[in-house]
């Protein structure tokens, strides 16, 4: 038996599993409307980010004072504001920012929020204890206002804002985390790696850490798409993108002074928001239903 | 019962402290000296440390973390540095306008979103569902701040049907005993005000429950598709029951449950997604006093009206609690 084992672990998998794997996770990909129509809204919002230099019609900063306040037309597709800037190419240039500002918000908060599940969770005692508490503070803010505070501390700007939102979420991941790692904590593979010599480290990250993708992959991308909407939220506030920066949020509080005169300018860069955060919200149900059958249909 | 509120209350006290500390900590590493932004521009040295003496800012950290606290707990949280007055006052002129929107934007959210929910469930893989549930996910990504402006532009602008923002009609006053118009509208018999408030409320309510509506909608379909499918609910047909009674008597009740606690996690989306829509309407609530005083640096009305925000917030989530574990007996007992 230990014979055929050596051999079969010689030989490597048999062929058919190999084989299957790769069309199982496309017909169930296909069978997941939500994370299909998501990934292509997400996928052209990136592919229009990426070619923004190519396919924006004209710079997103240089004003033109002859265009002002232009309604959608040929030459303007969305209109130009109150500086004859192109709104159109702002609204393209604007993808950069917020996707970027969206992963990377997400990037801190996964980075935190993970690091202090695991710990929190392996651990447990007094250092889950710590950790809790200290989540269920800063859970007890209402977000919004806790970001405020991170931006009253660290002064207005872009990048202040999006780490403002990565600490705001943070928490959130710390929890999602610690319990799905006291979940697998006591299971046999974990104390099994333990009784070989494993230290801590290693079983964290190579044992526990990989039973816990599945709930972060889908936590982490719900939150690009909240991360986008309250970062814009605060540039709309004044709290993040400066002008002429062509940034969403800020670009909405600029056209809420035109709204009567021309609505164009507050329209575009709203339906942008709105199309990207459908995107990552359709992929996330979608990899929720695909990762966790349990949940399938009920939300 | 009483037993599970006082165990609850317990667990708040540390999560109280810690709000205290961080606010406490935050305001402190902030740049900028606040005695030197109350004695202004011109002040001297000397100006800034009686300032700084007055204050108790000359003092070791934990004598003033304990004032600081000690002060909260009273209520007095210093003095604007914008207005100079006490900021206790400034949070008290605010606070009745967001509660009076949150409760409005609230009962918005749970009628509407219960409405659509159920209606979604009653009919199940329709064209009426379908519609709903695509509503639900556009509600559900629409940001506030863009919600309130399309309503703002569409039907204060383009249709005239609501007026443009603030709480009442211009030049309109009122005898103020709550701080909130409605109430005190309802109070003195002015029904000219309740009337002017109401037509005021309409837009910042439905913009800032938009999005909790369409959580609460989404939530609803899917607790009652699956009490629908329960056997005691096949039983009641069996029994004869009339449709309504069937859905509206039994199946309601149990799926109502889960939706209250998400009711309860609105409430935070409530009061953050109250900065934006006071600011977008133009209303004198909590969350304008709150962006006017972070961007004008003036450290003490953010520092109270946070952790009156946080405080409020706490309770509210324990109240939702409370509320769950009356419906739930099996809470109460874990």
């Amino acid at each position: 038996m230990i014979a055929s084992a050596v051999r079969a672990r010689d030989e490597g998998p048999p062929p058919r599993a190999a084989g299957r794997h790769g069309p199982l996770a496309w017909r169930r990909l296909r069978r997941s409307p939500h994370l299909l129509a998501g990934l292509a809204i997400v996928v052209g919002i990136l592919g229009a980010a990426a070619l923004a230099p190519v396919i924006a019609p004209y710079s997103p900063i240089d004003q033109a004072f002859s265009d002002q306040l232009r309604p959608p037309s040929w030459a303007h597709l969305f209109g130009t504001d109150e500086f004859g800037r192109d709104i159109f190419s702002r609204v393209l240039y604007g993808a950069r920012i917020a996707l970027a500002v969206g992963f990377l918000a997400d990037g801190i908060a996964l980075a935190a929020g993970v690091a202090l599940g695991l710990v929190a969770g392996y651990f447990g005692g007094r250092v889950d204890a710590v950790v809790m508490r200290c989540v269920d503070v800063l859970l007890a803010f209402p977000y919004l206002l806790l970001a405020m505070i991170v931006v009253a501390i660290l002064g207005p700007g872009l990048s202040n804002a999006m780490i403002a939102i990565g600490i705001v979420y943070a928490p959130q991941f710390a929890r999602v985390v610690r319990g799905a790692v006291l979940a697998v904590r006591g299971q046999e593979f974990v104390e099994a790696a333990g009784a070989v010599g494993a230290g801590s480290g290693r079983i964290l990250l190579r044992h526990v850490l990989p039973n816990v993708i599945s709930p972060t992959l889908v936590m982490a991308t719900l939150t690009v798409g909240f991360a986008i909407v309250e970062t814009a939220g605060l540039s709309f506030l004044g709290l993040g993108a400066s002008p002429p920066t062509p940034e969403w949020g800020s670009m909405l509080a600029t056209g809420r002074s035109y709204m009567l005169t021309a609505p164009w300018i507050a329209t575009f860069p709203g339906l942008a928001i709105l199309v990207t955060v459908i995107g990552f919200n359709l992929a996330g149900d979608g990899l929720r239903d695909l990762l966790d059958p349990r949940l399938r249909g009920t939300l | 019962m009483a037993a599970y509120i006082a165990r609850r209350l317990v667990q708040l006290v540390p999560v109280l402290l810690g709000i205290s500390v961080l606010v406490f900590v935050g305001m402190h590493i902030v740049p900028g000296d606040v005695a030197q932004m109350l004695a202004g521009e011109k002040g001297t040295a000397a100006d800034v440390q009686r300032i700084r003496h007055q204050l108790g800012l000359d003092r070791p950290l934990y004598v003033q973390y304990g004032a600081f606290l000690l002060g909260a707990v009273r209520g007095d949280f210093g003095i604007s540095l914008r207005t100079r007055q006490p900021v206790f006052w400034e949070i008290m002129q605010a606070l009745p306008t967001t509660v009076e929107l949150s409760c409005a934007a609230l009962l918005f959210a749970v009628g509407a979103g219960l409405a659509l929910g159920l209606l979604a469930a009653r009919y199940p893989r329709t064209l009426l569902d379908a519609g709903a549930m695509t509503g639900v996910l556009v509600g559900v990504s629409m940001p506030v701040f863009w919600t309130g402006i399309l309503l703002l532009l569409v039907f204060g602008g383009l249709l005239g049907w609501f007026p443009l923002g603030s709480m009442l009609d211009e030049g309109m006053r009122y005898h103020r005993i709550t701080g909130m118009p409605l109430l005190d509208g309802l109070l003195t018999g002015d029904l000219a005000v309740v009337a002017s408030n109401l037509r005021h409320l309409v837009l910042p309510a439905v913009a800032l429950g938009a999005t909790s509506m369409a959580t609460i909608a989404r939530m609803a379909r899917s607790t009652m598709l699956e009490v629908l499918g329960l056997d005691y609910i096949r039983t009641a047909r069996a029994k004869g029951l009339a449709e309504p009674s069937v859905v509206g008597r039994h199946a309601l009740r149990n799926a109502l449950l889960p939706v209250v606690t998400v009711v309860g996690l609105q409430l935070g989306l409530l009061l953050s997604g109250a900065v934006l829509t006071e600011t977008i309407f133009a209303l004198p609530g909590l969350g304008r006093l709150a962006i006017t005083s972070v961007l004008a640096r003036d450290y003490p009305v953010v520092q109270g009206v946070v952790i009156v925000g946080a405080g409020i917030f706490v309770l509210a989530n324990l109240l939702v609690d409370v509320l769950y574990a009356y419906l739930d007996p099996r809470i109460r007992y874990q």
